[in-house]
C-alpha cells in the first residue's frame, strides 16, 4: 500500500517552504529516521525524516522547488501496510517554544485570519515622488535597520537569546555576527531579567544597546529593568541621567503556543511615562521606526508581531529611511468611518475596509505606530471627517489602546461623534490552544467590518 | 539572634582554601594585606567617615523636623565601607553604583554636600533637581550611576556598566554595592552568571550590615557566608571587617588587581553593622539596644580611625579642628537644603523624555 509524503509544517506559522535537497532517490530503501529531505523554511533549513519503512516511489517535487504548500504530497512511498502516516519532521534547529507539529491536515487557526496581505494605499507624504521600492520581508527589514545603525554608531550593540551563533530565533539578526562580530552582537543565557539590567546598565554607561526578547511574553521577567530602571531613569535624575536602550522582540498572538506565550504587551508599556513604544505593521515602518528607535536618546519598547515576520512590503529605497516617532499614518483615506489601529490589526483593518467599501462605506485607516507618544491629532483629525470611530486591537480590550482612544475621544472629540466609539478586541480570556477556540477569541476582519457598519447603523 | 559582627581585630579573613577542594586548581586573589595609609590619607579618611556621620545624623533631624520626607535610609556605621572603597576609585574613570542607601557613597565620592541635602528636602537645588529624592541620586560628572530603590536592581544594571568600560576598552571598573537582603535576589546571580562568563570589570560588594530591614542574615540566606555566593559562578569571595577603613582599603586594593589583572569579577563581602534602624521609620524591634551597644563601643569605624592616627602621632586637637570644619559644613548644607527653594511647577513635566516627538 502506497504512502503520501506530504510537506510538513515546521513551525506553528509555517505555510510554505523550500525543498532544498533531496538526501534519498527512487528507489531507495529507508527505514524509519532515515533522513529523506532538508526542507528550508524562512526560519531555518530541517531535516525531515522518514517514519515508515519502505521503498521510495516517486520523487513528486523536485530538490530546489520554493514555494511548496504545506500539506502537498512530495513523493511517495511504497510500504507495508500502514494508512498515510505523515512523515515526522525532526527540527534541527528548532527554535525555543516552538513544537514542530505534525500536520497532515493543517487546522484553521485565528492566527492564520490575522496576518492579512494589505497593503497601504497611501504611501508616507514624505517620500519624494519617483522613490524606488523593494519588496522587503519585515523580518529583512527589522535586520537592516539594526546592520545600518550598527556600520553608523559603534555604541550600538545587539544583545539577547540566540542572537548570534543561531543567528536569531526567528532569523531577525541573521547575518549580524558575521558583519560585526562576537563584541557587538551578544549571545545571552537564558536569564532575561539580567541582560535587561546589563543592556540598562549600558545604556546608563554611554552604550547603545538592542535587546532583543525572544518573545515579549519573556521580558515579563524583566518588565522591572524596562520600567524602574530604564523608563524612570531620566526623570529622577533631574535629565542627567540618560537610559537610551532599545527592548525588541515579537509581541502579541502568535500560532497556536498557547496563553503563555501569545499576549500583547502593547497596552502594558504605553501606560508608563518616560517610555516610548512602537508597534509597526510593515516592513517600511518596521524599518524606519527601528533606526528611529536606536538614534532615539529615550528608552524605546519596539513591538513586533511574528506572523507577519514573514510578509514582504515594499520598502523605500532611500540611503537613510528614518521615520519620526510619534506619527500615525493615514494607511487609506476614506470618510464614513475611521478605523484605528496598529501592528498585525492595520491588515485586519485594511481588509475590512476593502469589505467596506463593497457594500458602500468608505473607511479611513489609521496606522497608529507609536503606542506612546500616541499621535491623537491624527486620530481626532479623521474623527472630524467621518464623525465614526472603531478601534481594531489585538489584544485584550481592558485597559487597552482601544480604551485610551475611546477615552481621549470622548474627551476632545465628543462633538465630531454621531456614534459611539467602537473597540473589536480579542475576547477577554487567555488565549486557548483549541484551534477553534483560538480562532474564537481572535480578531478577524470580519468582526471590524460589523462594527463599522454598526457605527454607520447599518 | 543575631551572630556579632567579625571583631576589628580579625583581619579580611581569606578564603583561598576554604569552600571545597573542587576549584583548588584555579588561580584565587592573594590575601588582602590592610592598606598602609600615610598620615595624610588616614585623615582625609578619617575625614570623609566623620562627614558622612554628620551629615547622615542631620539628615536625621531634618526627618524629624518633617523637612525630609519619604523614605531616608542613613548609612551611620558603615561609613568605613564607602570610604575604604571608594578613596581606592579613580572618580571620572570608574564607576559607582549602589542601591537607596546612598548619601555615604555620594559624599565619599566626593559630591557636595549641599547638593546631596538639597535633594534630600526636595529642592530645586537638589542634585536631582528635587526629582529623585533619597535613594535616587546621580552624578554622570563623578561616574555615580545612582541611587536605585528596587533591591537588588543596581547589582544587573552594575554588570551592565562594566560591559560599557569593557566594551569601550577605557580600562574603568565598576564598583556595585548591595546589601545582604539583596544578595537573595535572582538577579543578582543571572549578573554574576554574565559578568564572570564575559570577564567583565566589576567588583561586586556584599555591604552585609546583618539586616535585611528587619530580618537577620541568618534567618534569610541559607548560606549565611555571604562571600560563598559567587564560588557556584567562579566569582572568589573574599570576606573583609567592613568596620575597619584600612581592611576596606586593603581588600579593595587586591580585588583591584584582580580585576583589572582581566581575572574577571571579584566579590567583596563586607561584614559592617548600621547604628539606625533600615530607613527613619523602623524601631529597630528586631534587636537588642545592648548588640547596638556593644558594635558602636567595640568596632566604631571612626573610632577605630582615631586609634591609627593617635598611634601616628595625630592630636586630639587636630582632630577637634577637622570635627568642627565638617560641623560647619554640615549645618551650612541643611541651610542650604531649607533655604532653596522648592521646584518650580513647570519642573513637573520636563525630563520625562529626553527628545520631542
Amino acid at each position: 500500500m502506497g504512502i503520501e509524503i506530504k510537506m510538513p509544517a515546521l513551525s506553528p506559522t509555517m505555510e510554505e517552504g523550500t525543498l532544498a535537497k533531496w538526501l534519498v532517490k527512487e528507489g531507495d530503501e529507508v527505514k524509519s529516521g532515515d533522513i529523506l529531505a532538508e526542507i528550508e523554511t524562512d526560519k531555518a533549513t530541517m531535516e525531515f525524516e522518514a517514519v515508515d519503512e519502505g521503498k521510495i516511489g516517486q520523487i513528486m517535487i523536485a530538490a530546489g522547488t520554493e514555494g511548496v504548500k504545506v500539506g502537498t504530497v512530495i513523493a511517495t512511498m511504497a510500504g507495508e501496510g500502514g494508512e498515510a502516516a505523515a512523515p515526522a519532521p525532526k527540527a534541527k534547529e528548532a527554535p525555543k517554544a516552538e513544537a514542530a507539529p505534525e500536520a497532515p491536515k493543517k487546522a484553521e487557526s485565528g492566527t492564520s485570519k490575522l496576518a492579512s496581505e494589505a497593503r497601504a494605499t497611501v504611501a508616507d507624504p514624505d517620500l519624494p515622488a519617483g522613490t524606488e521600492f523593494v519588496k522587503t520581508t519585515v523580518r529583512e527589514a527589522l535586520r537592516d535597520a539594526m546592520a545600518e545603525e550598527m556600520r553608523k554608531d559603534e555604541r550600538v550593540f545587539v544583545m539577547g537569546e540566540e542572537v548570534a551563533e543561531y543567528q536569531g530565533a526567528y532569523k531577525v539578526t541573521q547575518g549580524l555576527l558575521d558583519e560585526f562580530g562576537a563584541k557587538r552582537v551578544i549571545d545571552t543565557p537564558i536569564t532575561e531579567y539580567g541582560f535587561a539590567g546589563i543592556g540598562a546598565g549600558a545604556a546608563m554607561g554611554g552604550l547603545r544597546p538592542v535587546i532583543e526578547f525572544m518573545t515579549f511574553n519573556f521580558a515579563m521577567q524583566a518588565i522591572d529593568h524596562i520600567i524602574n530602571s530604564a523608563a524612570k531613569t531620566n526623570y529622577m535624575s533631574g535629565g542627567q541621567m540618560r537610559c537610551p536602550i532599545v527592548f525588541r522582540g515579537p509581541n502579541g498572538a502568535a500560532s497556536r503556543v498557547g496563553a503563555q506565550h501569545s499576549q500583547n504587551y502593547g497596552p502594558w508599556y504605553a501606560a508608563v511615562p518616560g517610555l516610548i513604544v512602537i508597534a509597526p505593521y510593515d516592513a517600511a515602518d518596521a524599518k524606519g521606526l527601528l533606526k528611529a528607535a536606536i538614534r532615539s536618546n529615550d528608552p524605546v519598547v519596539f513591538l513586533e508581531n511574528e506572523l507577519v515576520y514573514g510578509r514582504s512590503f515594499d520598502v523605500p529605497k532611500v540611503d537613510d529611511y528614518v521615520l519620526p516617532i510619534g506619527k500615525a499614518r493615514i494607511m487609506r483615506a476614506g470618510k464614513d468611518v475611521t478605523l484605528v489601529s496598529y501592528s498585525i490589526g492595520v491588515g485586519l483593518a485594511l481588509d475590512a475596509a476593502e469589505t467596506l467599501a463593497g457594500e458602500g462605506i468608505d473607511a479611513e485607516v489609521i496606522d497608529l505606530r507609536t503606542l506612546r507618544p500616541l499621535d491623537t491629532a491624527t486620530v481626532l483629525e479623521s474623527l472630524k471627517k467621518t464623525n465614526r470611530l472603531v478601534v481594531v486591537e489585538e489584544g485584550w480590550p481592558t485597559c487597552s489602546i482601544a480604551s485610551e482612544i475611546a477615552a481621549v475621544v470622548m474627551e476632545k472629540g465628543f462633538d465630531d461623534l454621531d456614534a459611539p466609539v467602537l473597540r473589536v478586541t480579542n475576547e477577554d480570556v487567555p488565549l486557548p490552544y483549541a484551534a477553534n477556540l483560538e480562532k474564537a477569541a481572535l480578531i478577524d476582519a470580519a468582526r471590524v467590518v460589523a462594527a463599522a457598519k454598526k457605527v454607520c447603523y447599518r | 539572634m543575631a551572630k556579632p559582627t567579625t571583631p576589628r581585630a580579625t583581619r579580611a579573613k581569606p578564603v583561598a582554601k576554604s569552600p571545597a577542594g573542587a576549584d583548588h586548581n584555579r588561580p584565587r586573589p592573594e590575601t588582602p594585606t590592610d592598606y598602609k595609609a600615610s598620615k595624610e590619607e588616614l585623615l582625609e579618611f578619617y575625614r570623609q567617615m566623620v562627614l558622612i556621620r554628620r551629615f547622615e545624623e542631620k539628615a536625621g533631624q531634618l526627618y524629624g523636623l518633617g523637612l525630609i520626607g519619604g523614605f531616608c535610609h542613613l548609612y551611620i556605621g558603615q561609613e568605613a565601607v564607602a570610604v575604604g572603597i571608594q578613596s581606592a576609585l579613580k572618580p571620572g574613570k570608574d564607576s559607582v553604583i549602589t542601591g537607596y542607601r546612598d548619601h555615604g557613597h555620594m559624599l565619599a565620592y566626593g559630591i557636595d554636600p549641599n547638593v546631596i541635602m538639597a535633594e534630600l528636602t526636595g529642592r530645586e537645588a537638589g542634585i536631582s533637581r528635587g526629582k529623585g529624592g533619597s535613594m535616587h541620586m546621580f552624578s554622570v560628572e563623578h561616574k555615580f550611576f545612582g541611587g536605585h530603590g528596587i533591591v537588588g536592581a543596581q547589582v544587573s544594571l552594575g554588570a551592565g556598566l562594566g560591559f560599557a568600560h569593557k566594551y569601550n576598552g577605557d580600562g574603568g571598573v565598576c564598583v556595585a554595592y548591595f546589601g545582604d537582603g539583596a544578595a537573595n535576589q535572582g538577579q543578582v546571580y543571572e549578573s554574576f552568571n554574565m559578568a564572570e562568563l564575559w570577564k567583565l570589570p566589576i567588583i561586586f560588594v556584599i555591604e552585609n550590615n546583618q539586616y535585611a530591614m528587619g530580618t537577620s542574615v541568618n534567618r534569610s540566606s541559607a548560606e549565611d557566608q555571604l562571600y560563598r555566593r559567587g564560588e557556584s559562578f567562579r566569582i572568589p569571595g573574599i570576606q573583609v571587617n567592613g568596620m575597619d577603613v584600612l581592611a576596606v582599603r586593603g581588600a579593595t586594593e587586591e580585588a583591584l588587581k584582580w580585576v583589572q589583572g582581566g581575572n574577571g569579577p571579584i566579590l567583596l563581602e563586607m561584614k559592617t553593622y548600621r547604628y539606625r534602624g533600615h530607613s527613619m521609620s523602623d524601631p529597630a524591634k528586631y534587636r537588642s539596644r545592648e548588640e547596638v551597644q556593644a558594635m558602636r563601643e567595640k568596632s566604631d569605624p571612626i573610632e577605630g580611625a582615631k586609634t591609627y592616627l593617635a598611634a601616628m602621632g595625630v592630636s586630639e586637637d587636630e582632630l577637634k579642628k577637622i570635627d568642627q570644619d565638617i560641623r560647619k559644613t554640615v549645618s551650612d548644607a541643611a541651610d542650604f537644603a531649607e533655604t532653596s527653594p522648592e521646584p518650580d511647577m513647570a519642573e513637573l513635566y520636563t525630563d520625562v523624555l529626553v527628545e520631542q516627538y
